[in-house]
């Protein structure tokens, strides 16, 4: 499959975020490397949709951004989950799940539904 | 991730600034790519090239960004604001809680200042501000004669001249008029029981429509109801359609008996529309009828002038043409060669209303604006002396980083706090105040009942709140906040340093409380003797121990039958027990009246002064007497003075000594009122309007001649019993020889004084309470500052005490001390005072501005309040216990 042609669907974008900060703070770089490992070069975030999401994360409160020194010593802003991002992280797992789930057994069916009864 | 907090404390110095972040944060990001690149092998500038190039829209992004940042930067500053805001509130209500004492003194005074102020607006606004409850109400225009000599019937015209002045006038949209000489309960309404007087006004068809007012229910007169002949009709007003016919709607169309006459209710007017605020104070009216105005062409002078302008006509234009005109018009058109002799001036209805009254007003605003400067010094002394016991409280914040701004606001916090409770309760306060003023129907003030506390009232009460809170708060504010931290900690709070400076500035404060009370209790005092003046003033009557009650009769419209019945009423009336005599007016005094001509007979117009038009009262004989005036010269009235050939005339002294200087006046011959009356005796001069205006030209004429014709009937009595126990038994007369007698009451002719010395009185009242209150928070702010000097001073005055200084010398230092300020206070007051004496000359009455006595009074009240507000603390201070004092330390 070509990754590059892999879209994110609408929304996604803020969950992944979330999720790449749960192993703790990473600035805007450091995020979209991250997504990149984790899906095997699969998902590309581009710098065009990352920062806005980050800074709109910000505004609603569910990431806070602080100024640090990045790997190599250059003034790089961090983002951090706050408690609200964390719990706003796990509802939208589980959101994904239940979806995903949800599609696979459409997708996965083999033989049309029972009639509905009553 | 290596946070480093220092160095992002340097960062932005000079605040945040969210653009420049997002530039660093983007920049980063290409860097950090290009970097990755370079170590796959790029070269550098393509791996730039490369970088840039993935990252797509740079400024996009960075637009974007910006946005966002400064949405994020005001949502936390809005926050920061907000939880300070409630930091310091909760603050504030901990510390207020902490000193109850404090708050609910500082809250008292506020009240009561805020209250009167608001209450003192409300005045204000309703009198002189607002406009009147018209629509365009600057086009209603006042029009009468310019010089008034003789009252009612020398400000008036007659119907032909309003018809006349309507007819020719290019400026005025519309002229209307009402007739002037209605007095109260002048209708009788027949129906079930017995017959109710009702008070009627007769007014020009057209009077409701030029001034805009329609009726809520029914409609206004239409022209047919206006002529001779025409269907007679009434429209009631709102109070009198409530009171009598429980606000029934189905009155409308059906008839009630006026007088014997059946009349159809045409209309009922609106609740808003008060007769009697606007044209006679303290008047109430139930019905309106329409004015016939050919029926009233014979009668002279009788309907008091209104018209609208056009719009944009200029009151100077319409006076122009004004002067143009009247002296053309004609009293009577059947008897051109008899002129008007009219001249007109011409007022802003508004002006007329209450533009006598603008100078009682300003002067009550002014004195209640000083009440609320003197609460301001007040709390601000109250507060200064809280801050020197506090002065470690705020060292400590502002050591533990609270900015001098913070501290100061926090102390705002607390006196706009103070000031809103205050202003709150001081709401409740005036709202009670102006209710109860609405329902003073016996003050003569015009708008009165329209009294309220409106948006306006509201608005003024924030305004004066947070100005108060401003203005209290700020001067001790900013000595706390630019207080030195160090001295402030090793002093504990307790050293001499403090003392100094800070005691100076309290001393000042008082010092200018003392003048603003000084500058109050003289105009009180000023206004407390022109009041006793008037009240002292000889009205040429007895308004003691005599009362008047309305009488109805019925001679069917003969002079001859008249007497037998007066005479009749009187004798009886008389034989009551408790009745000392009796007598029968048609005006009384300080009430209605109107005006004839007097000309002694051969008087030479071309050789001779005119003369003036004169007040006249067709009475019963027994009357003078019984309203205890006095005659001077010649005989009162008899019963026989009935005669065709020649009528008789009682003159007042201020004519007689105009006419006859030096002669005896009995026996002349003069025209009184259209006949020849000789001239039977000379009384002395009545306040005819009220105490406070000179006596005009006044003449007494018989009820029995068949010369003149009675304006109504007054009974007046004299007795030594209250009027209302013999109520029933003058009824019982009045019933037996009229059964058509209306129920009336005794009316005490005190109060027809009272009532036209009640705007005076009003004020009087008021400013005396003012003064009051001022004096109390004075003298409160007095005991206050000596008794903290004294807390402060405990240690010096044990250790003068150790070495020898008895009680008394202390006791009499500190009084010296307070008498120093409060002679001060009285000088700056003092020199205030006779500087504005100007303004408050205009209301005073045969008082002097600088009147000496107010002057003394003044002085020694506020010594005396001075030594005594500073003689508990004295006394205190003498009671030192020298080992205690030092011990405590």
């Amino acid at each position: 499959m070509d990754s590059a042609k892999l879209e994110l669907f609408r929304g996604t974008l803020d969950v992944l975020i979330l999720k790449a900060l749960v192993w703790g703070p990473l600035h805007g770089y450091g995020i979209t490397s991250l997504i990149r490992r984790q899906s095997d070069d699969a998902l590309l975030v581009e710098e065009g949709t990352l920062y806005p999401a980050l800074w709109r994360l910000e505004n609603k409160g569910l990431l806070k951004g602080e100024w640090g020194l990045s790997e190599n010593n250059r003034k790089a802003k961090f983002y951090r989950l706050t408690a609200g991002g964390r719990s706003q992280l796990l509802r939208e797992v589980k959101t994904w799940d239940a979806y995903a789930m949800a599609v696979a057994k459409v997708l996965g069916a083999t033989q049309p539904p029972l009639p509905e009864e009553g | 991730m290596t946070p480093y907090r220092l160095w992002r404390r340097y960062d932005r110095l000079l605040g945040p600034d969210s653009a420049s972040d997002v530039k660093d944060e983007l920049r980063f990001h290409l860097e950090a790519k290009i970097d990755d690149l370079v170590t796959q092998g790029w070269e550098p500038e393509t791996a730039r090239q490369e970088a840039e190039r993935r990252f797509g829209n740079f400024r996009n992004v960075q637009q974007i960004g910006e946005h966002i940042g400064g949405k994020m930067e005001r949502r936390k500053r809005l926050k920061e604001y907000w939880s300070d805001l409630l930091q310091d509130l909760r603050y504030t209500f901990r510390t207020l809680g902490r000193d109850p004492g404090f708050t609910v003194v500082s809250v008292l005074i506020l009240t009561l200042a805020i209250g009167a102020n608001i209450a003192v607006f409300s005045v204000v606004n309703t009198l002189l501000l607002r406009p009147l409850p018209f629509p365009h109400p600057e086009e209603l225009v006042r029009i009468h004669q310019w010089n008034p000599t003789a009252g009612e019937s020398t400000m008036t015209y007659s119907t032909d001249a309003m018809e006349g002045f309507q007819e020719k006038t290019r400026f005025f949209a519309q002229v209307t008029g009402y007739f002037a000489f209605s007095g109260p309960d002048n209708v009788r309404l027949i129906g079930n029981g017995q017959p109710q007087p009702i008070t009627g006004r007769t007014v020009a068809g057209n009077f409701f429509s030029t001034l805009g007012v329609t009726p809520v229910l029914g409609r206004n007169f239409s022209p047919e109801e206006t002529v001779k002949n025409g269907r007679p009709v009434v429209l009631l007003s709102y109070p009198f359609w409530k009171r009598q016919f429980g606000a029934n709607p189905d009155i409308v169309g059906r008839t009630i008996d006026l007088d014997g006459t059946q009349t159809t209710v045409v209309g009922v007017l609106p609740d808003s529309f008060d007769f009697g605020a606007i044209f006679s104070p303290g008047a109430r009216v139930d019905v309106f009828s329409p004015a016939i105005l050919s029926d009233m062409e014979d009668w002279g002078n009788t309907m008091d002038l209104y018209g609208r302008l056009k719009p944009g006509v200029t009151l100077g234009q319409a006076q122009a043409e004004a002067d143009t005109i009247f002296p053309t018009l004609f009293n009577n058109n059947k008897h051109p060669d008899r002129g008007g002799e009219y001249d007109a001036g011409l007022f802003g209805l508004k002006e007329s209303v209450s533009g006598k009254l603008r100078q009682s007003l300003i002067v009550l605003w002014c004195a209640v604006g000083m009440i609320m400067l003197i609460a301001c010094v007040n709390l601000s002394n109250l507060l200064l002396a809280r801050a020197a016991v506090r002065a470690k409280e705020f060292a400590m914040r502002a050591a533990l980083g609270s900015g001098r701004a913070r501290i100061v606001r926090q102390l705002l916090t607390e006196c706009l706090v103070l000031s809103l409770s205050g202003a709150l309760l001081g709401l409740g306060l005036a709202w009670a105040l102006v209710a109860w003023l609405a329902h003073q129907g016996s003050i003569a003030l015009p708008l009165l009942s329209s009294l309220q506390i409106d948006g306006a009232a509201l608005g003024w009460t924030l305004f004066i709140a947070i100005a108060a809170s401003i203005l209290f708060g700020l001067a001790p504010g900013i000595r706390l906040a630019s207080a030195n931290l160090q001295t402030v900690m090793k002093d504990g709070g307790h050293g001499a340093s403090d003392g100094r400076s800070h005691q100076r500035l309290r001393s000042v404060l008082v010092v200018s409380e003392i003048a603003l009370a000084c500058v109050l209790l003289v105009g009180a005092g000023l206004l407390l003797r022109s009041f006793l003046h008037v009240l002292d003033v000889n009205l040429g009557f007895e308004p003691s121990h005599a009362a008047a009650i309305s009488v109805s009769y019925d001679d069917g419209g003969y002079a001859a039958k008249r007497g037998p019945i007066l005479q009749q009423i009187i004798q009886r009336v008389e034989q009551i027990p408790g009745v000392e005599s009796a007598g029968i007016t048609d005006n009384l005094p300080m009430s209605t009246n109107r005006s004839w001509d007097f000309v002694p007979k051969g008087w030479d117009w071309r050789k001779q002064d005119a003369t003036q038009d004169t007040f006249v009262y067709v009475v019963t004989p027994g009357y003078l007497h019984s309203i205890g005036m006095r005659i001077v010269e010649g005989r009162d009235i008899r019963w026989d003075d009935n005669q065709k050939s020649q009528a008789v005339v009682i003159i007042n002294q201020t004519i007689a000594n105009y006419l006859w200087p030096g002669q005896n006046p009995i026996g002349k011959i003069a025209d009184a009122g259209g006949a020849e009356a000789q001239v039977i005796g000379v009384v002395a001069d009545v306040h005819e309007t009220n105490a406070e205006t000179k006596a005009g030209w006044q003449m007494y004429v018989s009820e029995t001649a068949p010369q003149y014709g009675p304006a109504g009937a007054n009974l007046v009595i004299r007795t030594k019993l209250p009027p209302a126990s013999l109520a029933s038994a003058v009824m019982a007369v009045l019933r037996q020889i009229n059964p058509a007698q209306p129920a009336s009451e005794f009316k005490p002719i005190q109060m027809l004084v009272d009532h036209a010395s009640s705007p005076r009185r009003f004020f009087v009242m008021l400013v005396a309470v003012f003064a009051i209150l001022g004096l109390l928070l004075a003298a409160l702010g007095i005991y206050g500052v000596i008794s903290y000097s004294i807390t402060r001073r405990t240690q010096e005055i044990g250790i003068r005490m150790a070495l020898g200084a008895t009680a008394g010398l202390v006791q009499r230092e500190i009084v010296l001390n307070t008498l120093r300020l409060a002679v001060g206070g009285i000088a700056l007051g003092a020199i205030v005072s006779l500087a504005s004496a100007r303004l408050i000359a205009s209301i005073l009455f045969a008082t002097s501005p600088w009147d000496p006595t107010s002057y003394g009074d003044m002085i020694l009240t506020l010594v005396a309040v001075a030594l005594a507000s500073s003689y508990l603390p004295a006394r205190r201070a003498s009671r030192i216990n020298p080992l205690i004092a030092l011990r405590n330390q």
